[in-house]
């Protein structure tokens, strides 16, 4: 599953931008992951040039 | 019924230039923007060429932070080439830049709307006739006779009418920029490093903003961005360079380098600027191209709409003229981008070198260009196959 840290987003898109089957909702200042939809396939968490994501597979945590 | 001929979903350069373009030729049209204001945050170097702005607008001065005269590169070992810009170029503030042009489509007749996030579409017979979004919250929805995608980067609109718009990783750059004062650098040259120390895959800018400021950010290059993290290495750098800068702004941002989508109609819908990966891939420079797509879309909605076909075949006109106006060029400028993704440090050290030994006034894009192809004949081979198109 993937994590979304708190208060560190900048909601800049760039993870929706890769995400294969649109499982990143983002607004003004609101980002959340759908679930269901995921797919677990991590690429989101390399994107994201401010380590907002992570996985409880404990992985992409490297800038905690 | 419908209550629009055309509903512009985003209001950066691509959407406020397709929503002036319909408006200007007829068209009932608005513009839907999810953020609470245009042309903010600014997630840009604003760099522009003043030839490419003057294909649209007409330079204001109250844009301009900087005028670039001057340009230069560094090598990842510290080989400086710099050469007068052939272009005039800019700096723009792009805070007033976005809402200048936004409300020059308004003067034309065109309704924005700001704080309107679309999350839907209305689809009847495979054909999109209108958006549903939240206004504050409240849920709405519009019908018209043709969408017109410009959301940017994230092109989620596209996706809701099944056009496949998700970006591979090698062709996006994950980006992050600051903007400092304090800093003490000429004011008419932009700055760029390039090699893994800086940019893995990407490039790293100082872009004068005027009065002691700059926008100093980087970009690395998606299928590097595991190892590599933008917003780090840009905060190494500027410890090592500018430990004096103070953070004004800082901003993330993903710069799609893509080819631009096979697809960029579908029935009743059509998508433009980031959204349809219309940024120069070589450059990263987005502003122009999305204006330029906006403009053309723009054009042929209203075209579609006078006909009564707003189908995908009744919006040939739109891939066609923008593969005529650029896009074919662009084609080439992605296969380029391709292979300078692959130059090594050492190669990248090699080609400054040799180019730092021609003398400044006759380094010309032709002559760096040799020396680059000698030092990596797959680009010489790349760049041919590209323009002859094979
Ligand atoms: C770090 C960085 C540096 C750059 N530097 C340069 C540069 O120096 N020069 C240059 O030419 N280009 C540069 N670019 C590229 C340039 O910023 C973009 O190409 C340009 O902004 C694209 O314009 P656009 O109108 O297509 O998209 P945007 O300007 O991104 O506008 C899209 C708009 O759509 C809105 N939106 C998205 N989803 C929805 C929704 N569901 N509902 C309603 N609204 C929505 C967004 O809020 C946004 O306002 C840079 C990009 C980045 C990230
Ligand atoms: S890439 Fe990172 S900063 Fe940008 S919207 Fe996604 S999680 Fe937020
Ligand atoms: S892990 Fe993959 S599928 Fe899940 S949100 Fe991230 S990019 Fe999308």
């Amino acid at each position: 599953m993937i994590l979304v840290k708190d208060n560190r987003c900048d909601f800049c898109g760039t993870c929706v931008a890769v995400c294969p089957v649109d499982a990143i909702e983002l607004r003004e200042a609101d980002i959340s992951i759908i679930h269901d939809t995921c797919i677990d396939c991590d690429i989101c968490i390399w994107i994201c040039p401010i380590d907002v994501l992570s996985s409880d597979k404990g992985q992409g945590t490297s800038n905690d | 019924m419908t209550d629009y001929d055309v509903i512009v979903v985003g209001g950066g350069p691509a959407g406020s230039m397709a929503a002036y373009s319909a408006a200007s030729k007829g068209a009932k049209t608005i513009m839907l923007e999810k953020d609470r204001d245009i042309g903010y945050p600014v997630r840009c170097g604003e760099a522009v060429s003043d030839t490419g702005l003057r294909q649209f607008v007409e330079p204001k001065p109250e844009w301009i932070a900087a005028t670039i005269k001057k340009i230069r590169m560094r090598s990842p070992d510290n080989t400086i080439i710099d050469f007068k810009s052939l272009m005039a170029g800019y700096v723009l503030h792009r805070r007033i830049f976005d809402y200048a042009l936004a409300n020059r489509a308004s003067q034309v007749g065109a309704e924005i709307q700001t704080r309107a996030y679309v999350d839907g579409l209305i689809v009847e017979d495979d054909i999109v006739k209108g958006v549903k979004y939240q206004y504050m919250g409240e849920k709405r929805t519009l019908k018209a006779k043709i969408v017109i995608a410009a959301d940017g980067v994230e092109s989620r609109i596209g996706r809701m009418a099944g056009i496949r718009t998700a970006i591979k990783l090698h062709d996006i750059e994950s980006g992050y920029q600051v903007t400092v004062g304090n800093i003490d650098i000429d004011q008419e040259m932009i700055d760029f490093y390039v090699g893994k120390n800086w940019a893995p895959g990407g490039y790293l800018w100082v872009f004068p903003k005027g009065d002691r400021m700059a926008n100093i950010g980087l970009g690395v290059v998606g299928s590097k961005a595991k190892d590599y993290n933008s917003h780090d290495l840009l905060h190494k750098f500027l410890k090592e360079h500018y430990p004096q800068a103070a953070m004004l702004t800082s901003v993330c941002g993903g710069v799609p380098v893509a080819h631009t989508l096979k697809q960029i109609t579908g029935n009743g819908i059509m998508l433009t600027g980031d959204a349809a990966r219309m940024v120069n891939p070589v450059s990263g420079g987005g502003i122009v191209s999305g204006m330029h797509g906006g403009k053309i879309a723009g054009e042929v909605a209203m075209e579609a709409i006078a006909v009564g076909d707003v189908s995908s075949k009744g919006l040939a006109e739109y891939p066609k003229r923008w593969r005529k106006a650029g896009g074919k060029n662009h084609e080439a400028l992605h296969r380029i981008s391709t292979s300078i993704k692959d130059i090594t440090d050492d190669e990248l050290n090699r080609i400054a070198l040799r180019v730092s030994k021609i003398p400044r006034e006759e380094r010309s894009v032709l002559k760096i260009f040799t020396v680059v192809a000698k030092e990596k004949p797959k680009i010489l081979l790349d760049v041919t196959r590209a323009f002859v198109g094979a």
